[in-house]
């Protein structure tokens, strides 16, 4: 448990430097520029001075803040990440601890992360990161309830909670074959989950200077950084279970193939981030409830029908 | 109906947003990493005006005749120049240009009626003082000549331009005493003949000339 513990901070840490390194290259490539180049080969040592640096900034506090709440915002974000690692099979050894209810954790948890935003942005005492703390609310709320919806099938054709099973399930095939639709809700709802593009309205990086982390410097941005690609690498985890067949693959380790597939899933969501444009609130709510719903509802129906009658 | 039509075409609309990205992805980059990579500059790039470099007579062309000092609309050039002794045109001395304010309008270049002056492809302008921004154009030449292995045109120094100077002065002197004495001559032979041919009170051409 403990060496777990230990893997898991040391995945954390070395996740979050490599996945920003992959995001500014992708981003650059898509944008047929180059990205970092000079620090370290091809600029993977970027990360790394880039840490440093926030490191060493100043940590301004404002003077009106909500002390208690504001000084725990950056903290509570990364609660939910880290505990959704527990249940995470990076192969079939690889958990840290199998619970019956797998899933269901996961899913609690997740709903946690919108808690630590709408702390940040409240406690700002700052209007444009009330703004951004109460749409990523809505957001949020609304975008879960297609996400549970959507896992809601794919554990009906399990019968399981427990993530070890829906991975032995797909040993034959896997669940995107039969789920298609499925798998494009839950990517769809995980990005917005994630607050990522087209959906980073909290973030709105154009907008509201920064959105709900405006008020934050150095060290605690990074914490509301890092929070956010370990997110990214918890939700693509957890669609590679679901859809993906989790570490199964011919020839090379579970692990290997796990991993290969939780980055093409990052990359996939890299590449939503640098196409499309963002979507405006009324948009964002309207694709929720008027459509992803109603999908999902469809998905589930159709699901339990074929179950029923096979 | 449409509610169906929408999603589809939206959806359709979204994946084909990413076949163009992902398309760009696949491109090679178009970054030129300066300064360990350069662009080559196209001949029609407009750097700081200079001294035309003549592929004949492996000199510059300037005569010296300040037309585009004069031309300047943020008088910028100074040019002084002289005829030495023996030649045919005048050559500059001095060749100065503060190209701190200069516009790169470009009308140097036109009023030149030797078209003694063309335009550099340099971008590369550094200096730490303002000073650095003053292009003194005969040593820039001369750099020119000596990085291509010409010979350098030599500067007239402060003694030749004296010795021409003196030689102008000397020759001008000479030639208003020719008129003087050819006027007095003229004026000796003249008394009988004015009333008689009502010619005009003009002197003869080789008075005009100066």
């Amino acid at each position: 448990m403990i060496i777990g513990l230990i893997g898991i901070i040391a995945l954390v840490a070395t996740n979050a430097l490599f996945l920003i390194w992959m995001e500014r290259k992708v981003s650059a490539h898509m944008q047929l520029r180059l990205g970092p180049m000079e620090v370290g080969p091809h600029g993977a040592v970027q990360t790394v001075a880039d840490a440093l640096k926030l490191m060493g900034k100043e940590l301004i506090t404002p003077e009106e803040v909500d002390r208690p709440v504001y000084l725990l915002a950056p903290i509570v974000i990364f609660l939910p990440v880290l505990l959704v690692f527990l249940v995470i099979p990076f192969s079939r050894s690889l958990i840290i601890k199998d619970m019956n209810v797998g899933i269901i954790l996961i899913l609690a948890f997740s709903t946690l992360a919108v808690l630590a935003l709408l702390m940040a942005g409240w406690s700002s005492n700052n209007k444009y990161a009330t703004f951004g703390a109460i749409r990523s609310v809505a957001q949020n709320v609304a975008y879960e309830i297609p996400l549970l919806i959507t896992v809601m099938s794919v554990i009906l054709m399990v019968g399981s909670f427990k993530l070890s099973d829906i991975v032995a399930a797909q040993g034959s095939y896997w669940f995107i074959l039969v789920q298609p639709l499925a798998f494009i809700l839950f990517i769809t709802c995980a990005t917005a989950e994630t607050n990522r593009n087209p959906f980073d309205l909290p973030e709105a990086e154009s907008e509201l200077v920064a959105g709900f982390h405006t008020e934050y410097t150095g060290m605690r941005f990074a914490m509301f950084f890092l929070a956010e690609y370990t997110n990214m690498f918890i939700t693509s985890a957890v669609a590679a279970v679901l859809f993906l067949g989790g570490w199964q693959g011919p020839i090379l380790p579970g692990v290997v193939w796990f991993l290969l597939k939780v980055y093409a899933l990052i990359f996939l969501m890299m590449w939503f981030r640098w196409t499309f444009p963002r979507v405006r609130f009324d948009q964002l709510i309207t694709l929720s409830w008027k459509v992803l719903i109603p999908l999902a509802f469809a998905n589930l129906l159709i699901t339990a029908l074929v179950l029923k009658l096979r | 109906m449409t509610y169906f039509k929408e999603i589809a075409v939206g959806f359709w609309s979204l994946l084909a947003g990413m076949a163009v990205t992902i398309r760009r992805f696949a491109k090679p980059e178009v970054t030129v990493r300066y300064p360990r990579q350069k662009i080559q500059m196209s001949p029609a790039y407009r750097g700081y005006p200079r001294l035309l470099l003549d592929s004949e007579t492996q000199t510059h062309r300037c005569i010296a005749c300040e037309m585009c000092a004069r031309i300047c609309p943020s008088q910028l050039i100074s040019v002084a120049g002289t005829k030495l002794a023996g030649a045919k045109q005048k050559v500059p001395y001095t060749y100065v240009h503060e190209y701190y304010y200069c516009s790169l309008c470009g009308l140097c270049l036109e009023a030149c009626p030797t078209t003694a002056l063309e335009y550099s492809q340099e971008y590369r302008l550094v200096g730490f003082r303002r000073e650095d921004a003053v292009i003194d154009h005969l040593a820039l030449l001369r750099e020119r000549q000596q990085a291509a292995g010409l010979p350098l045109t030599p500067i007239p120094t402060a003694e030749e331009i004296a010795a021409a100077a003196a030689a102008e002065a000397a020759a001008r002197e000479a030639r208003e005493k020719e008129t003087a004495a050819k006027a007095a001559q003229a004026k000796a032979a003249k008394p009988v003949q004015a009333p008689e041919e009502g010619k005009s009170p003009k002197a003869p051409p080789e008075e005009v000339k100066e």
